[in-house]
């Protein structure tokens, strides 16, 4: 880093902050300087402690101990309010707009004139209007936020902090719910920003951000800050190994697959949700027995609706043939119980929303959506004593910690939690695994132990169908790649002959992978 | 029916909508920030009691008034505290206040007054006397429009004509303040209010105060204008009614103002005819008392129209990471 | 990790809470002017001192204890069943038709009749409010806030203009037939050479109460049923994962909640008035509230709480006939309890738990 410059304070300043919750230290004694008109990216895995840290700059959480200097000043930030005076903005993961106010409202809100609304929202519409000029945030002020895609809610959070005359912009994650298409957008705006001089901080956990835009990174782990460097000083695989703090292991061990018979086929399957959107339009797929077949796509086009219709969560109309034999799509054969005696078993994407009970005891989420099987029944009543056998039988085959299954399962480990919903998963022996998200927010022990049971299941000739958002993830397992766009399978590929930069695109919605030009055209698709 | 029975039903249904209407409006502001409140009963209840009381023993009807809204409010700091500050249920929290105001109105209303859980009769000053509006003598003669301005018009106590000039006036709030937006933003996603650098809390007791407020008018007025003087449990529902006229009201002022009204008619013509004869089929008047709560309930099935609650309703705020 | 230990949770909690509501209560009394001690011992010595009072402290008690577990199944499949006032009073119009129209000539037959009257008529008032909540999603609170003043207006109805007796001004029904008198406990307990007071109402529906307990406890803890309610009551997108019907267990909890509710009106409506009349549940519906609340939406938690109730009420009674404290002060109290147990358990549990914290540092 440069010698301290007394013309040229740091922007930030964040000198020793240490937070703990409860017994949980997420930040510990941490420090960083971010110079004025710079991007700096800070990145570590999922609770790294990095979305803990900007809290803490944006006053919604108070560090333990610590400073915070903002343009050379020490600055006392106790509340959000403070830190909008000091003129920071955030961008947070999840929008803080209010849904059924429009844009105008929202960005106002806080920021108002006047105890009357008419000044404050006239004076808001002018500035707005300045503002997309300046850096291509353009957004109808009138417009409903709820009726605005997430990208166009995206720049009116970034509008809401620009309104505010922040200096500091903080991204949390900003690119999670976003096209490629949409986040090169994102990314030109926070050019546009860096050039009229704001100081941006870009929190992720994707390197290839970090390497495009950023002009210093530092590297979170555990809580602790591992690194500060200069992007261009730097490369994907130095920063991946100061993440995670070894050497990652990029490929799993595998052989290669040996396909056999069909055991899935789906035809134009369309699922329509509640509100009338139509959630997916038409897929066709098939998987064969010893195959796994990896779905890549950004969160939010289709994946967890399929993963959802196939284990009897949801409705649909289309077919889908199970060992040849077709299922029923909706009514009373078509529920996740009626799927999982046909031998599919459904490891959800959301482990705590679905997967588990939270606050039952481990034996009795072992039980979960079995709980009528024939083996846990002693007449009228459930064989309890039966269940916990057959849970200590499995936490000690997975490893699980502590084997203890009078434990309630919100006090395991995410990666404890997510090896007893495989444990219960894979041990029914299934024909079909459908498996979302296998490794979110699973410590990297766990990660290795469960893709091997993946493997281990595969090479037992099951069919498997694996929906992940990382794109690491799709490759190490898949046997086949499909890439789902709106709905819609966009393509498949072959792990061995395609590469990140091809599947990127065909997760734009973009298959004619030679005219990168037509991605723009595709964008309000 | 004549023109005269019609304006005697009519006149009777503003009185009796009143009440509902500001408990109405009362409900509208704290579920409008987010926080539920099936308490409006108890508040109303506790500050008929106390206005009555107050009004009694000083003689005044606006001290009995303040000490109305002051019982009122101390009530609503109650269920702020439970369902804000230490984040409890709202529902429960709501029926706690509704069965600690029946209680202690009739306790404390026998340990002071010793007449089975009343208070004595109000009279004179102790109650809110109707007002006549000007010209309504001498438009008296006019007909048609005579009894409509003498009688259904003018003749109520203040508390009615402060009742239905909140209709605007809190539409106002609502949609061109400041206040207001907040107000509405903390009903719908707190997080974006909190994260504006306003505090949820604050804005949160605020509604529940205002509220607290309403209530305690609505109490009085039942005490000391509707009728003279409190009994055990004179609410009677109303509260409940209220809260049914908030939901078919969808929460918005000028559809309270409607759904009090209709309701009020109800109350109204079930209290002038026991049993409604329509042509043949008669109506008993059970049925008038309890079509309140039929058409709410049809309402919420959402057979006609969809009635939606503040999005952050019932939900206390907790800080995500 | 678990904060605090867990008896900590199921019982300490619950004790502080009564005591500040017991500690307030006793405040109230002071202002007004008498001895909160003083009244203490009249509640103790009216309410068990004698088989007298044991008799009516347990007659309470049955009610409660029905009405508790009503709002405790509820619960469990989180749905807030506010609605146990109007399906008691449906459930005396079924006790009160069976033990009316159909020839029950011993209480042996008459019991169970009635009992499955009772619970038919008081799930049938929660199945409107149940269906639209699982279904259409009306919120239940609501509607079974609406659903008790209809039940009230229904009945004020049926009392009034069919039910009523030719020349009665009562609004209430004929006496019941005489093969439906329930045995007392003094019936029941004389043949074994127990003395038990006479005219108290404790009857053989005490009975069916506990037995009512156990069976909650098994269907909760060890059926399936049971075991897909309290599932679904912790997380319905985690209930569909798992095959779990979110319309048919919201229906099959909110029907058994109103049958048990229901169920309340044997002891009452049978075992007491042995007629049916106007507001026969007195704010009973209301009181299981306070009793899940207080026993932690457990059977045995209920039945304790039950108890503590029936005592209270009992209590009560006698210290509006002695003293002038009226009876609304048990309203007090049990506004108080619902308070602390189930609003303010925050403000109960976080100085608790930072105790035991700074207690497990220490050790």
């Amino acid at each position: 880093m440069a010698a301290p410059d007394a013309a040229k304070a740091p922007a930030i300043e964040l000198r020793g902050i240490s937070k703990s919750f409860g017994p949980v230290q997420a930040n510990k004694d941490i420090s960083i300087r971010v110079m004025p008109g710079t991007i700096h990216g800070i990145i570590g895995e999922n609770g790294a402690g990095k979305s803990t840290l900007m809290s803490i700059l944006y006053g919604f959480y108070k560090a333990d101990s610590g400073e915070v200097f903002i343009n050379g000043t020490k600055t006392n930030i106790t509340d959000s309010q403070a830190a909008i005076a000091a003129g920071i903005g955030m961008v947070f993961q999840h929008f803080k707009l209010v849904p059924n106010f429009t844009v105008l409202e929202n960005v106002i809100l806080g920021a108002e004139d006047g105890a009357l609304l008419r000044p404050s929202l006239a004076k808001a519409r002018k500035e707005l209007t300045a503002l997309a000029k300046e850096y291509e945030l353009n957004v109808d002020p009138d417009s409903v936020v709820e009726d605005l895609s997430v990208g166009h809610q995206q720049r009116v959070e970034i509008l809401k902090a620009l309104y505010r005359r922040a200096e500091i912009l903080i991204l949390d994650e900003p690119t999670g719910v976003l096209t490629p298409a949409e986040a090169d957008h994102l990314f030109r705006i926070l050019e546009n920003l860096r050039r009229e001089g704001k100081t941006i901080i870009l929190i992720t956990h994707k390197l290839r951000e970090i390497m495009e835009i950023t002009d210093t990174v530092s590297v979170m782990r555990r809580g602790e800050m591992t690194a500060t460097v200069k992007t261009t000083e730097t490369s994907p695989e130095h920063l991946a190994e100061l993440m995670v703090g070894r050497k990652v292991l990029l490929r799993v061990d595998k052989v290669p697959a040996v396909p056999g018979a069909q055991i899935l086929e789906v035809e134009n399957l369309q699922v329509v949700d509640s509100s009338g959107v139509q959630r997916l339009k038409g897929i066709d797929l098939d998987i064969r027995a010893g195959e796994i077949l990896g779905i890549a796509g950004v969160a939010g086009n289709g994946q967890s609706e399929l993963l959802e219709v196939l284990g009897g969560m949801r409705e649909a109309k289309g077919s889908i043939r199970l060992n040849g034999q077709p299922l029923p799509l909706s009514g009373a054969g078509a529920d996740a119980s009626a799927r999982r005696h046909l031998g599919i078993a459904h490891v959800p994407e959301d482990r705590h929303r679905e997967g588990l009970i939270l606050d039952f005891h481990a034996w009795e989420n072992v039980a979960f959506g079995y709980h009528r099987d024939e083996k846990y029944q002693r007449g009228l009543f459930m064989d309890n004593d039966a269940l916990r056998q057959d849970t200590q039988a499995k936490m000690a085959k997975f490893d699980v910690r502590p084997p203890d299954c009078w434990l309630s399962a919100k006090s395991f480990s995410g990666g404890n939690q997510q090896k007893i919903v495989v444990a219960r998963e894979i041990e029914r022996n299934p024909d079909l695994l459908l498996i979302g998200q296998p490794t979110r927010g699973v410590d990297i022990g766990a990660i290795e132990f469960i893709h091997e049971q993946i493997i281990a299941l595969r090479d037992q000739g099951k069919a498997i169908l694996l929906v992940s958002v990382e794109l690491d993830e799709i490759f190490a397992l898949s046997d086949r790649i499909a890439v789902m766009f709106d709905g819609q399978i966009m393509g498949f590929r072959d792990p061995a002959t395609t590469d990140e930069k091809e599947l990127g695109l065909m997760m734009a919605g973009i298959t004619d992978t030679r005219d990168p030009v037509s991605q723009e055209a595709s964008q309000h698709g | 029916m004549d023109f005269l029975t019609l304006i005697q039903i009519l006149d009777s249904t503003i009185r009796l909508a009143t009440p509902l209407l500001l408990a109405c409006l009362a409900g509208l502001y704290s579920e409008r920030a987010g926080v539920f409140d099936i308490g409006l009963e108890g508040k109303m209840l506790a500050a008929a009691f106390l206005s009555a009381a107050v009004a009694y023993v000083t003689g005044s009807v606006w001290l009995g008034l303040l000490a109305g809204i002051g019982a009122s409010m101390l009530l609503a700091l109650v269920h702020g505290l439970a369902s804000i500050t230490f984040r409890g249920n709202q529902l429960i929290s709501g029926v706690a206040i509704n069965f600690l105001a029946a209680g202690l109105t009739v306790l404390v209303a026998q340990s002071w007054f010793q007449q089975g859980g009343r208070t004595p009769s109000l009279m004179g000053g102790a109650r809110f006397e109707p007002i006549t509006l000007p010209f309504a003598d001498t438009l008296s003669g006019v007909p048609f429009l005579g009894p409509i301005y003498g009688d259904l018009v003018s003749g109520h106590s203040v508390l009615v004509y402060m009742a239905f000039a909140l209709v605007p006036i809190t539409w106002w709030v609502l949609f061109r303040t400041r206040f207001g937006l907040r107000l509405r933003a903390v009903g719908e996603n707190p997080a974006a209010v909190d994260t504006a650098g306003v505090s949820v809390t604050r804005l949160r007791y605020a509604a529940v105060l205002i509220c607290g407020v309403l209530c305690g008018v609505a109490g009085a007025y039942l005490a000391t204008g509707l009728q003279a003087g409190f009994v055990k449990d004179m609410t009677a529902g109303r509260g409940f009614i209220a809260l049914a006229a908030l939901i078919f009201a969808k929460w918005r002022p000028w559809n309270a103002l409607w759904a009090c009204l209709l309701f009020g008619l109800l109350q109204a013509v079930a209290l002038r005819y026991q049993n409604l004869d329509l042509g043949g089929i008669v109506i008993p008047v059970q049925v008038m008392d309890v079509l309140p709560y039929i058409l709410t309930v049809i309402f919420l099935a959402g057979f006609v129209g969809k009635a939606i609650p503040p999005r952050a309703g019932g939900a206390p705020y907790v800080k995500e990471r | 990790m678990d904060k605090m230990p867990r008896w900590a949770d199921v019982f300490l909690i619950p004790l502080i809470s009564l005591l500040l509501a017991a500690g307030l209560s006793a405040l109230v009394i002071l202002a007004i002017g008498e001895n909160p001690w003083a009244a203490v011992k009249m509640m103790v010595s009216g309410a068990l001192g004698s088989t007298y009072g044991w008799g009516y402290t347990l007659y309470y008690t049955t009610n409660f204890i029905f009405t508790g577990l009503a709002v405790a199944v509820a619960y469990h499949a989180r749905l807030f069943n506010i609605g146990g006032e109007g399906q008691a009073m449906l459930g005396g119009l079924g006790v009160a038709l069976a033990c009316l129209y159909l020839p029950l000539p011993h209480w042996l037959l008459a019991l169970p009749v009635a009992a499955i009257g009772a619970a038919l008529f008081g799930a049938a008032w929660a199945l409107i409010p149940a269906y639209l909540q699982a279904k259409r999603g009306s919120h239940i609170v609501i509607t079974t806030i609406m659903f008790n003043f209809i039940a009230a207006g229904l009945l004020n109805y049926l009392l009034v203009n069919l039910l009523r007796p030719v020349g009665s001004m009562d609004p209430a029904t004929d006496k019941f037939l005489e093969g439906t008198h329930l045995p007392t406990l003094h019936d029941l307990l004389a043949p074994i050479g127990i003395e038990f007071s006479k005219a108290a109402p404790a009857n053989v529906t005490f009975v069916v109460a506990l037995l009512a307990c156990l069976a909650v406890w098994l269907l909760l803890w060890r059926t399936r049923l049971g075991y897909e309610i309290r599932a679904f009551g912790h997380s319905e997108p985690a209930a569909v994962y798992a095959g779990i019907n979110p319309v048919k267990i919201t229906m099959i909890a909110m029907l058994i909640s109103g049958g048990l509710a229901g169920l309340m009106a044997v002891n009452n409506v049978m075992g007491e008035a042995e007629r049916l009349v106007l507001n026969a549940v007195e704010g009973a519906g209301f009181i299981g509230i306070a009793v899940a609340l207080m026993g932690r939406n457990h059977p045995f938690g209920v039945l304790i709480a039950a108890l503590l109730f029936g005592f209270l009420y009992q209590g009560g009674a006698e210290l509006a006939l002695w003293t002038s404290i009226p009876r609304e002060l048990i309203v007090v109290i049990q506004a108080l309890v619902i308070l602390f147990t189930g609003a303010l358990d925050h403000m109960v549990r976080m100085p608790l738990e930072r105790i035991f914290l700074s207690l497990r540092k220490g050790a």
